[in-house]
């Protein structure tokens, strides 16, 4: 196995509501591994935790309201994120982990050329000059496939459409050949032939410069074209991690089973899109026992008791497929949903 | 008026002339002074205030005489314009339009300086009160709004009592640090809703500190409205110094500025009008075209504006 890059124990970010309707669980008691050069898929829907996740690897939680609970670990080759000084954490943001956002539209700054703010994060983490910053930047441009990079770099954000920009936010992250790229719904706001050829240029990206990929999504026909490793949230928690063949075969946890089935696909007979029932809690509040009891068609009476934390449900060797249910200890149950 | 006052001015003129088409013509290379000169006002803006300022910095070339000469007190008293003073002449016998030249550069410098002073405290007092919140917020505040309780004028005349005699350097300085207020709550303003987008965000995952971020990304975004309270703000000052100076706690005589010439010429308004009118014509004038020039500049640093 690869390099282990970043390790993330029992994460939890709780925000504290205003006019005591008390504190939202975002995230709660996150855990996962990412080695070098791997993709890792985080799926779930809306209010799932995962933004807040990718914005807590970086400690870029507004605070207040939000915090990092103290029993949290992040850790990046080693070095405890969470308690690194303000100068060690710039150069961490940026440097060795970078992350781009989901709106290309709002991430850039409007009175800045896209070549200014591409070659300011150069200037900020190599003490480069402008010259040699500029020259980079021309040359970050044309590995993401701008035409006439050095015409655009002398562009503001808003001559440029959606999917360049996108590629410019790339352009920045990239900038200093960082080890870990967090995505966070990089395709979201773009349209589906341009969601295509971002995601190519990433996977490209990615084989020419060996880092590690953290995306983040809600779209599952993006993970399986993508992504090496899944993980599934729900609640602020992860419900279901395995390898993305896998899971795609063999899902365990009814969530993920649900997500599946509600994907649109050719292959099948044209009938109704099956949904999950409801929408997730709100943050405030996650039901007792098992969080996704209240919209599971197999819940019953232990599900709604009890949390039945992480278990290994495994075939093919330890801790590789892992999920959040109870259908792993009685697996008789899921004959007959009630 | 002689020869070499005559050349001096027809070359401020034209000077004027030559920057406008200069500038004009280099702005067609760019988005911005396109914007820029898409306002109608903006070349006689520009062309009124390169004019006043090429006079005011020639003024010993563009001014026949000395601002305080007193050319003969019985036989060239309250003269109406001719071809020898082209504005006349006041109760002192000395020329209007030298007054008026060696005046602009005591208004110009005092309004550039003490907005100077104003924009440049206001502009870091708000954006720290904006980005910074919490208890540093509240406290900055809270000096604004006592600033904005006590009447200007009323800390101008405690200046006043204190040094007696006002130098012109602590003039401006006084103008400067009463007019910062509104520049800080506007800046404040502006900080507020820019720190919470997203590009703030995406700046702070890149790796920039908090310095970084008040001054290259969030404040660029706030030149605007500075630019504009600023220009405006220039004009506002201008009137403050020629107010001061009509009650006489201004710039102190004999140097000419355009309110001590308007205090002195108002005695004689019903017999002797060019005495008070043309330095008035001037304010006017200036003032005007600040407005011109900073409305145009509106237009000009916003880029999401299209051209027209």
């Amino acid at each position: 196995m690869s390099e282990l890059l970043l390790r993330v124990r029992d994460l939890r970010t709780y925000f504290v509501t205003e006019r005591g309707s008390g504190t939202a669980r975002a995230v709660d008691g996150v855990s996962f591994d990412l080695y070098a050069g791997e993709t890792l898929g985080v799926v779930g829907e809306s209010g799932c935790g995962k933004t807040t996740t990718a914005l807590s690897l970086l400690r870029l939680i507004t605070e207040p309201p939000g915090h990092i609970l103290p029993g949290s670990l992040i850790e990046f080759e080693g070095r405890n994120v969470l308690a690194l000084p303000p100068r060690d954490l710039q150069a961490l943001r940026g440097g060795e982990v970078a992350i781009i956002f989901q709106e290309p539209m709002t991430s850039l700054n409007p009175v800045l050329t896209v070549g200014a703010q591409i070659a300011e994060t150069v200037i900020v983490h190599e003490r480069a000059s402008r010259r040699a910053a500029r020259a980079r930047t021309v040359e970050l441009l044309q590995l993401v496939g701008i035409p006439d990079p050095a015409v655009r770099a002398d562009a503001y954000p808003h001559e440029l459409s959606g999917g360049m920009r996108q590629r410019v936010m790339i352009a920045m992250a990239l900038a200093c050949r960082p080890k870990i790229l967090i995505a966070d719904e990089p395709t979201t706001a773009l349209d589906v032939t341009i969601q295509a050829q971002i995601l190519e240029l990433l996977d490209h990206l990615q084989d020419e410069l060996g880092m590690a990929v953290l995306l983040v999504t809600h779209d599952l026909g993006v993970v399986a074209g993508a992504v090496d490793r899944v993980l599934v949230m729900y609640a602020g928690q992860v419900v279901e991690a395995a390898p993305t063949a896998e899971l795609f075969s063999r899902p365990l946890h009814p969530y993920t089973e649900g997500l599946l089935a509600s994907v649109p696909r050719l292959d099948t007979p044209r009938r109704r899109l099956p949904s999950i029932p409801g929408q997730v809690p709100s943050a405030t509040a996650w039901p007792g026992g098992c969080r996704f009891h209240p919209r599971c068609p197999y819940a019953w009476e232990r599900c709604r008791a009890e949390d039945p934390g992480l278990g290994d449900g495994d075939v093919t060797g330890p801790d590789t497929h892992v999920a959040r249910c109870w259908l792993l200890v009685e697996p008789e149950r899921r004959a007959r949903p009630a | 008026m002689n020869l070499r006052a005559t050349l001096a001015i027809i070359g401020a003129l034209a000077l004027a002339f030559l920057t406008v088409e200069e500038t004009r013509r280099r702005a067609k290379g760019s988005s911005t002074g396109r914007r820029f000169f898409g306002q109608q006002a903006a070349s006689w803006g520009l062309f009124v205030l390169v004019f006043f300022i090429a006079l005011a910095l020639a003024a010993p070339w563009t001014a026949p005489y000395g601002p305080s000469t007193t050319l003969d007190i019985v036989a060239l008293k309250n003269q109406p314009p001719s071809w020898v003073h082209p504005l006349g002449t006041d109760l002192y016998s000395r020329d209007v339009w030298s007054r008026l030249v060696y005046g602009s550069r005591v208004s110009l410098a005092v309004g550039a300086l003490a907005m100077l002073v104003a924009v440049t405290v206001g502009s870091t007092v708000g954006a720290m009160a904006g980005y910074l919140r919490g208890g540093v917020d509240a406290v900055l505040m809270r000096v604004v709004d006592v600033g904005l309780a006590v009447p200007r004028m009323f800390l101008l005349l405690v200046a006043i009592a204190i040094w007696e005699r006002l130098p012109l350097g602590v003039l401006v300085l006084v103008i400067g640090l009463t007019g910062w207020f509104g520049t800080s709550r506007l800046v404040r303003g502006e900080v507020l809703s820019l720190r919470e987008r997203e590009f703030v965000v995406a700046a702070r995952a890149l790796g920039a500190g908090t310095p970084r971020i008040l001054f290259r990304h969030v404040l660029p975004n706030v030149v605007a409205p500075i630019v504009v309270s600023a220009a405006l703000g220039i004009g506002n000052v201008m009137l403050l110094e020629a107010g001061l100076s009509f009650l006489g706690i201004g710039v102190p005589p004999p140097l000419p500025s355009w309110g001590n010439m308007i205090a002195d010429g108002a005695p004689q308004l019903a017999t002797a009008p060019w005495t008070t009118l043309f330095p008035g014509l001037a304010i006017g004038l200036v003032v005007m075209a600040l407005n011109a020039v900073g409305d145009a500049l509106l237009d000009a640093l916003n880029p999401r504006r299209a051209a027209r």
